[in-house]
């Protein structure tokens, strides 16, 4: 669980998802994966509710479960030996 | 003079989500805990360029995120969870999500070109505005909309055509166009 300072900012800010906008069609650099086939009517412009929800939901889940392994003691040890040293 | 504590606070309470990007980066837990320890021994060092007041996460990632383009990339995602040590730490999640839905989403993740995985988590995870993003990732607010854009259309074509019984018409829909258009 989180070690020191309970400064839980992290885990309670909400995310940026917003619905996709149309984004100028300009590829920045192609994907070498996109397999024509499968799109060959641009259904990216518009992802359904439905599919983003669950793209947001479980990347949050998958997130989440590291960060609610909090600080390993290795690393919170390593900070506090760091912070009492003399800064210069 | 030693640390003040407010900002040593600050740098903890960052750790649990520096090593959920770390591991989104790496793909590996041992090196993205070892990436997350550079990290901070950078940090901590350079301290005194952090200004009070600013945004310690955003500077944390940016630290993480220029560690690892420069040496830990090189390296690449070849080991990726060789022994499986990652998906062994993560807790099933049978409420919310399949078991097997899980895995499918964390592979279909890690097939996604890493600015845009990185571009995705940043924001849909770690909840950067796309100006933070933007700032740690040192390109252009637009260039980090469309790749979030870009990662959950991938993420969605990726999962309708490996999982077509859990999605709706629309998206079984385009599991079998992407299919047929395979054989």
């Amino acid at each position: 669980m989180g070690e020191g300072g309970k400064d839980d900012t992290m885990k309670h800010r909400k995310t940026n998802l917003e619905p996709l906008e149309p984004v100028a069609e300009k590829p920045e650099n192609q994907d070498p994966m996109a397999t024509p086939a499968a799109n060959p009517h641009k259904p990216e412009a518009r992802l359904g509710r439905e599919v983003q929800a669950r793209i947001g939901q479980q990347l949050r889940a998958l997130y989440n479960d590291v960060v609610s392994q909090g600080v390993p003691q290795h690393l919170a040890d390593l900070v506090r030996r760091l912070s009492d040293q003399d800064q210069d | 003079m030693k640390l003040d504590p407010a900002i040593r606070d600050q740098v903890l309470a960052t750790v649990p989500s520096l090593r959920a990007f770390a591991i989104s980066l790496c793909g590996n837990i041992d090196r993205a805990d070892d990436l997350v320890q550079e990290t901070l021994l950078r940090a901590l060092a350079h301290i005194d360029s952090f200004q009070p007041g600013t945004n310690m996460p955003a500077w944390l990632f940016t630290i993480l995120r220029n560690l690892f383009r420069s040496e830990y990339r090189k390296r690449r995602r070849e080991v990726e969870d060789a022994d499986g040590r990652y998906a062994e730490t993560l807790k099933s999640h049978p409420e919310q999500t399949g078991r097997v839905e899980f895995e499918e989403f964390r592979t279909a993740l890690a097939k996604l070109p890493s600015d845009q995985r990185e571009a995705l988590i940043l924001v849909g995870a770690s909840g950067f505005s796309y100006d933070d993003a933007a700032a740690i990732c040192g390109c252009a607010v637009g260039t980090i909309k469309s790749r979030v854009n870009r990662a959950r259309t991938r993420l969605a074509d990726l999962l309708a055509i490996d999982s077509v019984d859990d999605f709706g018409p629309d998206r079984a829909t385009r599991a079998v166009l992407a299919g047929g258009g395979r054989n």
